[in-house]
């Protein structure tokens, strides 16, 4: 395998581990998060206000880091910093 | 693939370009500004008004409860700011259901400079609240050790509003985009739907988000030296009695 190929494999297979890893994790907090607020809710309807925005804050905060896992794969697919390196790499090579 | 609005480029002259992140942000800033210009021209006290008046007064009391709940106590000071944030934020959102257009907030600038306004306005809110030194010592609160960490948290508070919500917003054009060349017709619809969702969500957060933190800078020392200028008067009298 060039170095190419290598690049592009690793860049494709650490995408999907990223956001699949990413997605994961965050949705497990998130759903504990969702039934601890539902239960608070059940128990305190009247303190509904303050739980929503709380659970809607908290909710953000745990989305976000499934947000950068979803970034970074984004960024290793359409913008890799190292395709041009590798690219300016095979040219150098090619052109000796 | 077109990842933002970024790469919608209109016209170009030289190192010029106009593209489509600033030219849907100064359409809304206009549907913005100019339509609360007309609603607001004719304004009545009576019974009687217009629904545009009824609308923008749900909006504009909405918004300030919310703020006020946050835990800002006079939140006509900072309806300015947060209310401009919010409306923003969600009418780029909600402008989604018009065909050719693309969020300016899915551009990694335009949530940079939202966030950096944040960031900008905190320690003025704080400042003016309590004082350059007052706002200053929040920052060495419990000891000088967590000086540091303070700064590191004012940074990186700012850079997780930018990245959150470019990424929500790309997320939902990119989703939508990828679908379309998989499923045409109705998927790309019901995720229109749950971008809409998401897109008031994000609004929401994100001004919820500017008014938790200056109100975090705005009320930091009254609960503090309150009850620590007794509690220090008082053990300096004991001691010359002791001896």
């Amino acid at each position: 395998m060039d170095s190419i190929t290598i690049v592009a494999v690793v860049s494709i297979a650490t995408a999907g581990l990223t956001t699949g890893i990413g997605c994961m994790c965050p949705a497990l907090g998130e759903g504990r998060s969702v039934a601890t607020a539902l239960t608070a809710l059940a128990q305190q309807p009247d303190a509904s206000a303050t739980i929503t925005r709380t659970l809607f804050v908290g909710l953000a905060m745990i989305e976000s880091t499934a947000i950068y896992c979803f970034v970074v794969s984004m960024i290793i697919i359409f913008a890799n910093p190292f395709w041009n390196h590798v690219i300016a790499g095979a040219a150098h090579a090619a052109g000796k | 693939m077109r990842l933002s609005a970024d790469q919608m480029i209109f016209w170009r002259h030289g190192v010029f370009k106009l593209n489509g992140t600033i030219v849907f942000t100064w359409a809304l800033m206009l549907v913005l500004v100019v339509g609360s210009m007309l609603v607001t021209r004719r304004l009545s006290t009576e019974l009687k008004r217009s629904r545009w008046q009824n609308l923008l007064e749900i909006i504009v009391t909405t918004i300030e409860k919310q703020i006020e709940e946050v835990g800002l106590p006079h939140p006509e000071k900072y309806l300015g700011f947060l209310g401009t944030l919010f409306l923003f934020v969600a009418v780029a959102a909600i402008c989604t259901v018009i065909p050719g257009y693309a969020p300016p907030t899915g551009s990694l600038s335009t949530t940079a400079a939202l966030a950096l306004c944040v960031f900008v306005a905190v320690p003025l809110f704080g400042i003016g609240e309590q004082g350059l030194g007052g706002y200053l010592r929040t920052y060495v609160s419990p000891t000088v050790i967590m000086l540091p960490f303070n700064l590191i948290s004012e940074l990186s508070r700012t850079l997780a509003l930018a990245v959150r919500l470019f990424g929500n917003m790309m997320s939902g054009t990119m989703i939508i985009a990828i679908l379309l060349t998989i499923t045409p017709y109705v998927f790309p619809l019901v995720m229109t739907l749950l971008g809409l969702l998401t897109g008031m969500v994000q609004a929401y957060i994100f001004s919820i988000l500017a008014a938790v933190y200056i109100a975090a800078a705005v009320r930091v020392r009254k609960p503090r030296h309150a009850p620590a200028a007794p509690a220090r008067a008082q053990p300096v009298k004991p001691q010359p009695q002791k001896k």
